[in-house]
């Protein structure tokens, strides 16, 4: 169990060294997606101006106001409410996510299945699990809305966030294989049947 | 006593902007007795992020999930008021549109095919507004409820039969909250409706989901159910978050209606940790916010 500060983007030695069970704290960039987006970029070949190689990507959909643009900030908006959505959902773009954009980390909550655990492990990535609901804390995570792309998807629009000190995250699918959401549901899965006959639901 | 239109729709909108920032008491309760009870490290942790974000949202007067859900407005009129129904309804539209501007707030919602945002949080049927009736006297009752999506795509209904018993509709339970694991942002209030035809069925679940924590089922036989698969679902090592440990839910929630002959229906609606509730009850003596 080690604790990791990484400054995005990180290569593929970096993402690889990552752990099940480490944390991770994640400093500088980091890119929102959700469902529509990830729709667009893949179903629609839809592409980005952003070079997403190297870089982390969180499941989320923010709350903003509009505020003019000044320099650091070419997105004319600044968050009121950043918080992260279930990975489930997004499982089949992972590969491509991966593959064509380059992307090493994802971060969610709910964790995510088979499908993203081999593009994992074949690309080098890992999945950081975040805790979802907690979104005015992440929040304060959050430095300025950079940038952003795809603004015709809003609020499920591409999203560039400068962080400082975001997380800690724990490190819940790894590229060795590792699980802790498919150990945790065969935990559940073996417990069914001692549940049932409890309560006499066998 | 008549109720002023204008100070619905001003209801409506400070309603589902408490509604996101500040967590009823009792679910916070509910923390600290899950707090006391986890035994895993992992979900230690979780919990006392989930307990430190409450914190934050209230100090920087923030919201507390990012998700402003599907808004839900729960009516109850009681004896003697008298208002214009049609008014009122969109009284309470205009209210949670200038919640979403105004604040501002992510509007959540889509149209179901074409997925086109309005941006106002409202579209057909949405927010989805319940209305019934009950005995008190001059007292007007708006409860709002944000709906958070990720345990609303935790929904299933089975229409089991008579010869299935009540043995399959525990079964059912348990199976569903297995299959949802961690994706239902655990701790969850697991609502669970028992009869009446399909959609009734699922309102009931999504009363039970929403009902407040320490509250029973009024039905002797839902509520020893419900304390049945309290104890059951936290045998399951899902935990926080689907991370491992006990507290999977705070509470199973059971609400029941009579049913036909040969049907044997049972529904499951969960509600996430942020479990997001505000009303106001509107009185000759004024407006209460709880």
């Amino acid at each position: 169990m080690t604790h990791h500060v990484l400054n995005m983007p990180i290569d593929e030695a970096q993402a690889r060294a990552l752990k099940l069970g480490d944390t991770v704290t994640l400093e500088k960039t980091l890119f929102g997606i959700r469902d529509a987006t990830l729709i667009a970029m893949f179903d629609k070949d839809r592409r980005t101006r952003f070079d997403l190689k190297g870089h982390a990507v969180i499941h989320t959909a923010p709350n903003v106001k509009k505020v003019d643009t000044r320099p650091g900030n070419n997105s004319g908006y600044e968050p009121v409410c950043i918080g992260t959505t279930t990975s489930m959902r997004m499982e089949r773009f992972t590969k491509q996510l991966m593959q064509r954009e380059g992307v090493r980390i994802i971060i969610g909550k709910g964790g995510m299945g088979p499908a993203t655990l081999d593009a994992l492990k074949e690309f080098g990535g890992v999945y950081l699990a975040i805790v979802g609901g907690a979104a005015a804390l992440e929040t304060t995570w959050i430095e300025e809305i950079e940038d952003v792309d795809m603004d015709d998807l809003h609020p499920e629009s591409l999203w560039k966030f400068r962080i400082k000190g975001f997380g800690p995250l724990l490190v819940t699918m790894d590229s060795h294989g590792g699980s802790m959401h498919a150990e945790v549901n065969a935990g559940a899965a073996a417990k069914r049947a001692d549940v049932l006959a409890k309560i006499g639901g066998l | 006593m008549q109720v002023d239109i204008k100070e619905i729709e001003e209801v409506a909108k400070t309603l589902y902007i408490r509604a996101l920032k500040l967590l009823p008491t009792d679910i916070k309760q509910g923390f600290e007795r899950l707090m006391r009870d986890e035994t895993s490290t992992t979900g230690k942790t979780v919990l006392g992020t989930m307990v430190e974000n409450i914190a934050v949202a209230e100090r920087t007067k923030n919201l507390l999930c990012q998700d402003t859900g599907i808004p839900i407005y729960n009516i109850k009129i009681g004896r003697d008021v008298s208002l214009d129904g049609a008014a009122m309804k969109e009284a309470i539209r205009r209210g949670c549109e200038r919640a979403t501007k105004e604040h501002p707030l992510r509007s959540s919602v889509v149209h179901p095919i074409t997925r086109k945002n309005e941006q106002t949080s409202c579209g057909i049927g949405v927010p989805v507004i319940n209305i019934d009736f009950d005995e008190r006297p001059e007292t007007l009752e708006i409860e709002m409820i944000p709906k958070g999506s990720g345990s609303e795509n935790g929904s299933f209904l089975q229409m089991l039969i008579p010869a299935d018993g009540v043995g399959a509709v525990k079964r059912f339970v348990v199976d569903k909250v297995i299959e949802c694991g961690g994706r239902v942002c655990p701790p969850t209030i697991v609502g669970v409706g028992i009869g009446g035809t399909s959609d009734v069925c699922m309102h009931l679940a999504k009363v039970a989901a929403t009902r407040p924590l320490g509250s029973k089922c009024a039905d002797e036989e839902g509520a020893r159910i419900e304390a049945q698969l309290s104890e059951a679902v936290n045998e399951l090592g899902i935990g926080p978050q689907g991370l491992g440990g006990r507290s999977t839910s705070f509470r199973v929630h059971v609400e029941v209606a009579a049913t036909h002959i040969t049907m044997n229906p049972v529904a499951v609606n969960i509600q996430c940790h942020s479990a997001r509730r505000a009303s106001a009850t509107i009185t000759p003596g004024g407006i209460a916010f709880a």
